[in-house]
């Protein structure tokens, strides 16, 4: 029996904003009168760490999504998405930036960073749907890099059942009211790649 | 009404709608948002609201208040506990006067903390209840009614959340924040507040006889749920319940539940549940508190019962649990087929690792170059908790136990009888909060060693909150701000040095003096958080790297800044760069300038 009636995973680096894009989404749902549960990993926006957090839509249980059972992936950082790629279920989709934050790891010549193709050819395998974009790069049209994340919020849209306006109603609480333009164009431009 | 709040934060709403008084604190991953919430929702400064030095201080301002007949909290991560232990376990003999809850947060997994300990054990310890909450809407509840049986049993209540409840979200219902009684007296009582041996003795009488109260008042509380169905059950604690009904769910299985939301459990609930089961699983995280419980009532309300848990490795004693851990442990108890657990595997081999990482800037990085330069690889070199630990790659970090011991571990590791250099290294938080004594005890004992305290004039690795140093209360209000020189001056330190570690020479040379120091030497590297700076609005030019005189050398590399890449053949500083400047003083051919425009 569903338990659930729609979980996302969203996952990145450290600072891009999952935090707060997975309360926009979470207050979203209680606009909408949907019960939601969600986890978040804190302490690594400043410090450039991996970052995952649970969104459970219509879900009065515990805040984790089961491995395995996420029905959106929605990952600001390619490598993240490989990472905890193996949350999405079969039938999922993962939508993915393509633009990489590159680690310290790479930055100081420990490890490599694998070509994008490497990261979504196993991707590819885990789930039904990949949809890849540079959101960096449209946040960058719509005014400022920094609302990439908004950008795949504008994207993870039209996966979820709740309404565009609920969103953008969220989103208004959640940010200054001066960068609320450049904000709605980021979400824009997101919502146009599907 | 209903509003999406983080666990802590519905907590901190819970202290306020019980109309509690005093709140106090130390930063700890998962706890720290309490007070800051605290602080966020009571815009009016109703309260008494502190960070206090460490969580012994802490703890005992609450009784303070409490003693007044003021409801106070004291809040803390799981190892803080460890800290405040010795006014906690005294605390329940001599009991309360306003309602005083104790509010631990326990971290299984350990995602930002050196062990992971059950607090549920310190309830048993000091034979005091404790509430353990499986939601943020349970552990608001959960904190206001402690208030009221902390009153009713004049005992402290432990509320312990962990960090899938102080960090997860939910719908949580809110109530208006009430105001709070106010005839505070302190009333003289020395039988009660004074635990001479004469005093203590009967105390404990007392402390043994409330035990059979605890446990009736919390029998028809609504966090300890019975569904009986089939003749086969899972017992659960705190979270693990809302794995468990969504895993009995999933699973359609005729499954009797028990879930459990308060130490002691209630016996007559229990003993019913033992009765109509031939086979249990108990599901808790961390130790096996519950299923202890199980195991000693079962053997007088139903010998032949069989018990899945812990013991018969069904459930792990280390970790926290998840939904798919709990889903597969029940499916195998009845014979259901099991869900793959899906891993990495493959992928693992082409991803790099993202650890956390000193940010750009920082000057714990600049500090620890200089203590490497100066000391050399051979050197010990004990820490302690922090962001600096993150330090480890840097070969700086050889220890860290626990808050304040890099300077005491130092020491013991001379006395032990190790020759070479020693130079420990404690964040100016940590120091205030238990390296005080360190240091004191490494100058009247005589141990030859450095002490490097990084000061950066916040507590940054928990949120940036301020302690005594920084002249700033937890509200934004002036305070003292105390120096750190003058204090190990006083502390009996041999030489007391404070240097910027943003100049690197300078900072080189210090603790090269500071090496050749016969006895107890203090290096204070002092410079901002380089995250506190950028948000007062301090702006440095970025740097750059001329590739002309750039050799390849990569020794601006290996200094390991997230700013600085290696193209290949030449070094390159990215968007990163806050512009410390460090880089470039570090560089040998000058190949680093700042940007000019």
């Amino acid at each position: 029996m569903k338990t659930t009636e729609c979980d996302i995973v969203v996952v990145g680096v450290g600072g891009q904003g999952v935090i707060l894009i997975s309360n926009v989404i979470g207050k979203a749902a209680l606009k909408a009168g949907l019960p939601v549960r969600g986890a978040e990993t804190h302490g690594m926006a400043q410090r450039g760490g991996s970052v995952m957090n649970h969104i459970r839509l219509g879900c009065e249980f515990g805040p984790l999504v089961p491995a395995g059972s996420a029905d959106i992936m929605l990952a600001l950082e390619p490598a993240e998405a490989l990472r905890y790629g193996h949350y999405l279920s079969r039938d999922g989709a993962a939508l993915v930036n393509t633009y990489p934050v590159l680690p310290t790891t790479v930055t100081t010549g420990k490890s490599k960073y694998p070509p994008l193709d490497e990261i979504l050819a196993p991707l590819r395998k885990i789930c039904r749907t990949v949809k890849t974009l540079d959101a960096t790069k449209l946040a960058s049209t719509a005014g400022n890099p920094q609302t990439m994340n908004v950008v795949m919020l504008g994207v993870l849209s039209k996966y979820i059942p709740l309404r565009e306006e609920i969103l953008i109603e969220s989103l208004g609480d959640s940010i200054k009211t001066k960068y609320l333009e450049v904000n709605r164009r980021a979400f824009e431009l997101g919502k146009g790649e599907v | 009404m209903k509003e999406y709040l983080l666990g802590n934060a519905a907590i901190a709403r819970g202290i306020l709608e019980a109309g509690a008084g005093v709140v106090t604190g130390y930063p700890g991953t998962p706890a720290s948002e309490i007070v800051e919430s605290v602080v966020s929702f009571d815009q009016k400064c109703n309260l008494h609201v502190e960070w206090a030095v460490n969580e012994k201080t802490a703890l005992e301002v609450a009784i303070g208040a409490s003693w007044t007949g003021t409801r106070a909290v004291t809040v803390m991560k799981h190892v803080g506990l460890n800290v405040a232990a010795d006014p906690f376990m005294t605390l329940a003999y001599t009991g309360v006067s306003g309602g005083l809850v104790v509010i631990v947060a326990d971290d299984p997994f350990c995602h930002s903390s050196q062990n992971e300990q059950d607090t549920r054990r310190y309830a048993q310890f000091a034979s005091v209840p404790c509430l353990d909450p499986a939601d943020p809407q349970e552990a608001k509840d959960m904190c206001i009614y402690a208030f009221e049986l902390s009153e009713e049993l004049e005992l402290p209540v432990l509320l312990r959340p962990t960090t899938r409840v102080s960090h997860a979200r939910a719908d949580v219902e809110v109530e208006e924040i009430k105001k709070r009684n106010s005839n505070p007296e302190f009333v003289k009582d020395p039988a009660r507040w004074v635990m001479l041996p004469a005093h203590a003795r009967p105390r404990h009488t007392e402390l043994l006889k409330k035990q059979d109260a605890i446990k009736s008042a919390l029998t028809d509380l609504p966090w300890n749920r019975l569904v009986l169905r089939g003749d086969v059950g899972v017992i659960t604690s705190g979270i693990a319940g809302l794995y468990a009904e969504e895993a009995i769910k999933q699973l359609e299985a005729d499954i009797s539940i028990l879930r459990i939301g308060t130490f002691p459990p209630p016996d007559g609930m229990c003993s019913e549940f033992l009765e109509h089961v031939t086979k249990v699983m108990v599901i808790e995280e961390l130790e096996p508190v519950l299923e202890e419980y199980v195991e000693r009532s079962a053997r007088e309300n139903n010998p032949d019962l069989k018990i899945l848990g812990k013991r018969t490795g069904h459930i792990p004693r280390e970790g926290e649990l998840n939904p798919l851990i709990v889903r597969n442990a029940i499916a195998e108890m009845i014979g259901s087929p099991l869900e793959e657990v899906p891993a990495l595997r493959d992928a693992e081999e082409i991803l790099p690792p993202r650890p956390p990482a000193l940010c750009p800037g920082c000057s714990h990085r600049a500090t620890y170059y200089a203590m490497m330069q100066a000391f050399g690889k051979d050197a010990i070199f004990p820490s302690d908790i922090g962001c600096y630990t993150l330090a480890v790659r840097m070969g700086t970090i050889d220890t860290c136990l626990c808050m304040g011991a890099s300077i005491t571990v130092g020491s013991g590791i001379r006395f032990g009888g190790e020759e070479r250099d020693i130079c420990c290294s404690i964040g100016d938080s940590t120091f205030l909060h238990t390296g005080l004594p360190g240091l004191l005890n490494a100058a009247y004992n005589k141990a030859r060693i450095t002490v490097a305290i990084l000061d950066n004039s916040t507590t940054a690795m928990t949120g940036h909150q301020p302690h005594p140093g920084t002249g700033f209360t937890v509200t934004g209000e002036r305070t003292k701000a105390v120096s750190i020189e003058s204090i190990a001056r006083a502390l009996g330190a041999d030489s007391v040095e404070t240097v910027d570690p943003y100049d690197v020479d300078a900072t080189i040379e210090a603790f090269k003096r500071a090496k050749e120091c016969p006895g107890l030497s203090v290096v204070i590297a002092k410079q901002s958080c380089v995250i506190s700076a950028l948000r007062a609005g301090v702006r440095r030019r970025p740097f750059v790297v001329n590739s002309e005189n750039c050799n390849g050398c990569k020794k601006c590399v290996k200094f390991g800044c997230p700013a600085i890449e290696f193209d290949g053949e030449t070094a390159r500083i990215n968007v990163l760069c806050t512009g410390c400047g460090v880089c470039a003083q570090i560089c040998e051919n000058n190949a680093i300038e700042v940007v000019v425009d």
